[in-house]
């Protein structure tokens, strides 16, 4: 099995350790692991901020990279969602039908990560140990776009040592929202903070999710109120081993 | 009247489209008003809970949603031909059509029948469409005075306030507040905060109404085409008073009410008060066609108002926003609204729809923040009953606001605008984005402390900054660290070669 990982913008930006778990994590699992470089973004950013045509550019040039991949693991279930909900859309709109269809044979073989492990390779045990107390934060895009379900929860169930504690409210936005974070800078605040106290109340070590840009927002937070508590990607819970625990926990 | 004067409500909310400020801008006032924000909160918890349950036991939830999506859609298609189909049948049945364009058409047109029937008082059903053609202050300047019988609507209209939820008008009122409200405005002196006595002193301020008013005006849940007949639900029979006392009854429907066929409203009624207020059943649904011949109304009126309906039925994405039946359930579900309430929306319509429906019906030409204010969490299109996309939407909606920009010359004074422009153009090439990358790290590299955070930021970074800190940019991309890995495979492979 050869995986292409596509890393996305912000994660190769600001979060290189958890591509790096990624790659630690498929090669112990047999799977090899190809990085193509001429990768960038998906073009969420864009198409959640109106601008359509920028977007397009950017799904346009990533569904051509990927044309010939046997199967591509993204870590970010908002991009998977960005690339499963508007990628037919903006093809349809846009008017390349071609493309579309040469979407619609790629699509497929694209992956979130948790969905790679457990409908691809089939694992649920991937030989992980961390011994910490977790909560975990469904995000919005993989709780309803991708609907994950229990797919993280039983991966997390099998990390040896691992404590988890469910969240209250568990499909309650972070208030992240990319550009809305900003433009709607208020009220993005006030959902953060409404969250956050439920992400406390757990008294959990670390928050986890599938997705950082909502651990960018909360240990934005975490970090500015100076609590205890660490945000960390699940790609490095499950990358980590008794041998090699996981490296730059925020 | 100076006893008024002086309780007037200071910061009233604007619930104009074309006068409200934006939306971030609405929102900071609410956002610090922690009454508000727990009146809110705890209401809405109520019947969150109370809609779970009733949705929970309805085994073919899905199956019901996927057909009122249907017949809705089925209606939408024929709009035009159910319409006149109800005309034809309404008209048989003894009832008067009348056709509004807009809100001032439809205003006129009420004012005439009223005038005609020579009231200078009217009882009003609880409707959103009337409060979306701003009728109340129109009919009060031209000398008839809009009595609302609704318990929500009463104590907003007593005290000087504004909707902030379609369903439950006075959801950001507490009981002591409305016992302030009712005990000011009828003169009652000593006014327990026990519902009881609250219900008791709306009920007996109502039944002088009731009694004496000859006109009312109400809105419709739904127009059956089939047999001509109006369709309200309702929880208090106040409704049921105003549908059947008076001798003038007008009622106000939008276009996209009309359903084909009587059995649909088997579907509908199923999801309405399930998803509205978390009953199996709403406790008055009225239903009637014309006039009958010495009982009720003997002269009914029915407006359909279009009022930008028809600009939306032409949208491709947008046209599904027609489908809503007005049940709430995706302001309630809502994590922005949960924060702010309906009056930052700037509209009668808040929440959700609202940021979908009233650009539409602006035309786009107000309400532009709107679309935006959103996180696209997606729980309104989970909770819909009628499966409307609202994240679909809001990114349709949202990019003819920036199609719009790309137009004029604000585009170049707006920080978002630039830094989009650019990011494009960096993600357009792997090398820019890599040198973006390496200077976006220098840049920050400034801002960043000794414990490797973020604290503020200038300029829009100022907006994250202002409850978040930002970890600094890591020394090495994931992609540096890729190729530092491969080249040292390659390496290690010739070595051992």
């Amino acid at each position: 099995m050869r995986a292409s990982l596509f890393i996305t913008c912000y994660n190769d930006t600001l979060f290189p350790e958890t591509g790096r778990a990624v790659v630690r994590l498929l090669e112990r699992l047999g799977v090899e692991v190809e990085f193509r470089a001429g990768q960038t973004c998906c073009g969420q950013m864009h198409a959640n901020s109106g601008f359509r045509r920028e977007a397009f550019c950017q799904a346009r040039r990533l569904v051509r990279m990927y044309a010939d991949a046997e199967a591509v693991v993204i870590p970010s279930s908002s991009c998977v969602a960005m690339i499963r909900d508007q990628y037919s859309g903006l093809f349809e709109d846009l008017g390349d039908e071609p493309l579309r269809r040469e979407f619609a044979a790629l699509a497929p073989r694209v992956y979130e990560l948790s969905e790679f492990l457990i409908d691809k390779l089939g694992v649920e045990d991937v030989g992980a140990a961390f011994p910490h107390r977790v909560t975990y934060h469904a995000s919005c895009h993989g709780l309803r776009a991708l609907e994950l379900g229990e797919r993280p929860f039983r991966l997390l169930g099998k990390v040896r040592g691992l404590e988890l504690v469910r969240l209250e409210n568990p499909d309650r936005c972070c208030g992240f929202g990319g550009t809305f974070s900003v433009k709607n800078g208020g009220v993005s605040s006030a959902m953060l903070a409404a969250k956050l106290d439920d992400v406390l109340r757990t008294k959990a070590e670390f928050c986890t999710a599938l997705d950082n840009s909502c651990l960018m927002h909360l240990g934005g937070a975490m970090h500015r109120q100076s609590q205890g508590m660490k945000t960390i990607h699940m790609a490095q819970i499950l990358a980590s081993t008794e041998d090699q625990p996981a490296e730059s926990m925020q | 009247m100076s006893a008024l004067a002086e309780h007037e409500v200071i910061d009233r909310p604007i619930l104009d489209p074309a006068l409200a400020p934006p939306f971030p801008v609405a929102a900071l006032p609410l956002l610090r008003n922690t009454q508000l924000r727990g009146n809110l909160a705890h209401a809405i918890d109520v019947i969150q809970a109370r809609r779970a349950r009733l949705v929970e036991e309805k085994t073919d939830w899905q199956a019901l949603r996927a057909a009122a999506s249907q017949i809705k859609d089925e209606a939408l298609e024929n709009l035009g031909a159910l319409l006149e189909q109800f005309e034809e049948r309404c008209t048989r049945a003894g009832g008067k059509v009348h056709w509004a364009a807009d809100a001032a058409g439809a205003r006129k047109i009420i004012l005439e029948i009223l005038r005609e029937a020579g009231v200078d008082q009217v009882i009003k059903i609880k409707t959103m469409t009337s409060a979306e053609i701003q009728l109340n202050p129109f009919l009060e300047a031209s000398g008839v005075h809009a009595c609302e019988t609704d318990l929500a609507e009463i104590i907003l209209q007593l005290g000087d306030g504004e909707p902030s939820h379609i369903v439950v008008p006075a959801l950001h009122v507490n009981r002591g507040q409305v016992r302030e409200i009712f005990a000011r405005r009828m003169g009652i002196e000593h006014l327990s905060d026990d519902p009881k006595a609250l219900t008791e002193a709306a009920r007996n301020y109502l039944r002088q109404k009731f009694l004496t008013v000859p006109a009312a005006i109400s809105g419709a849940n739904f127009l059956i085409a089939e047999t001509g007949s109006v369709v309200v639900v309702e929880s208090e029979g106040n409704g049921r008073m105003c549908l059947t006392l008076p001798q003038t009854l007008i009622t106000l429907a939008g276009i996209e009410k009309v359903l084909p066929r009587f059995n649909d409203l088997e579907v509908m009624l199923q999801l309405l008060a399930r998803s509205a207020t978390g009953e199996r059943m709403n406790p008055y649904t009225s239903l009637w066609t014309g006039v009958t011949r010495g009982d009720g109304p003997q002269r009914f009126h029915i407006i359909l108002l279009d009022n930008g309906r028809s600009s939306i039925l032409a949208r491709k994405t947008g046209r599904q926003t027609l489908r809503c039946i007005r049940c709430g359930a995706c302001m309630n579900a809502c994590p922005v609204y949960r924060q702010t309430g309906g009056h930052a929306y700037g509209s009668v319509y808040p929440g959700p729809i609202g940021a979908i429906l009233t650009p539409q019906l602006e035309q786009m030409r107000h309400a532009q923040s709107l679309p935006f204010a959103s996180s696209l969490c997606g729980a309104c299109y989970e909770v819909c009953p009628v499966r409307i996309n609202i994240p679909e939407v809001l990114l349709e909606l949202r990019a003819r606001v920036t199609d719009e920009e790309r137009k004029g010359l604000s585009r170049f004074f707006d920080p978002m605008y630039i830094g989009l422009r650019a990011a494009h153009a960096m993600f357009s090439r792997a090398r820019l984005f890599h040198a973006a990358q390496r200077a976006g790290r220098i840049a920050l590299g400034f801002f960043t402390r000794r414990d490797g955070w973020i604290h503020s930021l200038p300029g829009v970074g100022a907006k994250w900054t202002v409850s978040r800190d930002l970890r600094g940019l890591p020394k090495q991309t994931f992609h540096e660290w890729w190729q530092g890995r491969t080249r040292g495979t390659r390496e290690q492979r010739r070595y051992r070669a």
